[in-house]
């Protein structure tokens, strides 16, 4: 007998082994084919950290709603992950996925506040360190130096 | 008339003058505080179901705006830009009329920060709705949605402090689509029975949005042209103001005016050049974008350098490289910390830049930092 329970569980904690589906990766070639009008050199921001799990997805389109870099392309029974490499790891689509088919670790693309975190001794990938004036964000101890990213 | 109306709104929903949306918050935190005495400087409008006990739910005040942008508007966008009082450009959180609004009337949902405010019921002029404000703490949707205070639970709380459920008939809620990254739609449906629709990215399209409650790929699709990175330059420039100054007076001295010039056009050409050019400049990265852009800022000052009076030792040329090393790693420095500011740039992208690219704007800011204390000491002590 297998227990569903237990392998749905497993599935979700170790996701990037079972059920992992990579789509970047075969998509990435065909845009970077595509495009070829930057050299990979040069382009620091072909890797991201999105990742769709096309099984889960029931086709509720959420993710192309709420995507401002239409990363995610309306399907006949799921949603396609058409653009991947214009992902800006905004967090829209994986919070709004009420199926969670989708996974991205989100923050905001700051280098003001992922230099000044490192610098201050912080972590770089602290979700917490973001712009703005609140207590937890790496610029709130000058408040009048914020990056106008807010 | 238009003008005056549009003045009262702005004192009602700020200053408050006639105390109604002082009123409302003082009630609320007197119902989360639960003794507190409720209302206690209220003056001569006294809101009957705004009891002290704190279990009373208080009425719920709306606030009436118009889609009129006054004078007084436009300073307070205009000092938001150049980057003063930079967390004080708020309204008052809660729920707000525009026009006159029906019970089928759409309800928009927007942040507490006047730009953003007042692109929405600016856009929204001639339509009767609601605008449902949360508290974002001044700051704008998708910042504050990046951060969680444009989130579900402010959401949420706020649909029950103002008694939405009371006001609407339809329970949707039209979200701005770049508050996606705060809110789950589906949590907000669970926790409040409404339903959120994602509106367009710009206030300007609601209007469109909401005649057919459908969004065109364009209303779903951000970009950043050439208006939009204009309008973000002051405050670049006003961040990098005073280090470029002292710098610059500090050049003046150690090594004279073309020097001092030298700092402040990398600074420029950082802030305000480099913002313009973006998407003109080759390669993708913003550090190479920037290195690229001060190269060619720095070149002048190079061959400037390298054309004074000729001098044996080779000094001309060594501060031709200072000018070379020094203002392209200022620059591309700043045009890296313009990623913060641009709707595109992903953290993961980010941070490869700047473990590739920030050891090398060390190095050439260190070297050239040298190069230049060497022949400023030269100079001063009379070698040259």
């Amino acid at each position: 007998m297998v227990n569903f329970r237990e392998v749905r569980q497993n599935l979700d904690e170790k996701k990037k082994l079972s059920g992992f589906f990579n789509f970047r990766r075969i998509e990435r070639s065909e845009v970077r084919g595509g495009e070829g009008r930057h050299q990979p050199a040069f382009d620091s921001y072909i890797e991201n950290t999105l990742r769709y799990y096309p099984e889960r997805c029931f086709n509720c389109r959420r993710c192309t709603q709420v995507c401002p870099h239409a990363v995610f392309e309306e399907g006949q029974d799921r949603a396609l992950l058409a653009r991947p490499e214009a992902c800006m790891e905004c967090g829209a689509c994986a919070l709004n996925c009420p199926a969670q088919a989708i996974d991205v670790q989100s923050g905001v693309g700051c280098a003001w506040a992922m230099i000044s975190a490192a610098l201050r001794g912080k972590d770089m990938d602290n979700g917490e360190c973001s712009c703005g004036d609140g207590e937890n964000s790496c610029c709130g101890q000058r408040k009048e130096k914020a990056p106008p990213c807010c | 008339m238009s003008e005056n109306e549009g003045l009262v709104c702005r004192h009602m929903t700020k200053k408050n003058p006639n105390g109604q949306n002082e009123h409302q918050d003082t009630c609320s935190q007197g119902k989360d505080t639960s003794r507190s005495p409720c209302c206690p400087g209220t003056p001569d409008r006294a809101t009957p179901s705004c009891t002290c006990n704190g279990y009373t739910p208080p009425t719920v005040e709306i606030g009436d705006v118009t889609g009129t942008i006054t004078f007084i508007n436009r300073l307070d966008h205009f000092l938001t830009r150049w980057g003063v009082n930079r967390s004080g450009h708020r309204i008052e959180p809660g729920l707000y009329r525009l026009g006159n609004p029906t019970p089928d009337s759409p309800v928009v949902v927007t942040a507490n920060y006047t730009l953003s405010f007042d692109a929405v019921r600016s856009a929204l002029q001639g339509t009767d709705c609601y605008i449902l404000v949360l508290d974002t703490k001044g700051i704008n949707v998708w910042c504050a949605a990046g951060k969680g205070t444009f989130g579900t639970d402010e959401l949420v709380h706020r649909i029950s402090a103002t008694g939405l459920e009371s006001i609407v008939r339809h329970q949707t809620l039209v979200l701005p689509q770049l508050g996606a990254p705060g809110i789950a739609a589906h949590e907000v449906l669970r926790r409040s029975g409404f339903r959120v629709e994602y509106g367009p990215v710009r206030a300007r399209d609601l209007p469109r949005y909401l005649a057919t409650r459908t969004a065109t790929p364009e209303m779903r699709r951000v970009i950043f042209p050439l208006r939009d990175r204009l309008v973000l330059t002051p405050i670049e420039l006003v961040h990098a103001a005073l280090p470029t100054l002292a710098a610059a007076i500090l050049l003046y001295f150690l090594a004279g005016p073309l020097a001092a010039l030298g700092a402040i056009t990398a600074v420029l050409t950082g802030t305000v050049l480099f913002p313009a050019l973006l998407h003109f400049i080759p390669t993708k990265d913003f550090s190479t974008k920037g290195l690229i852009l001060g190269v060619i800022a720095a070149f002048p000052f190079a061959l400037s350098f390298a054309g004074d009076p000729p001098s044996p030792s080779g000094v001309n040329i060594m501060a031709a490289i200072a000018a070379l090393l020094l203002m392209p790693a200022v620059t591309a420095y700043l045009a890296l910390n313009f990623t913060g500011s641009t709707p595109f740039t992903s953290r993961s992208g980010v941070k490869t830049e700047i473990f590739r690219y920030v050891p090398l704007m060390a190095v050439m800011a260190g070297s050239g930092s040298a190069l230049a204390l060497l022949l400023a000491i030269l100079r001063l002590t009379g070698v040259i």
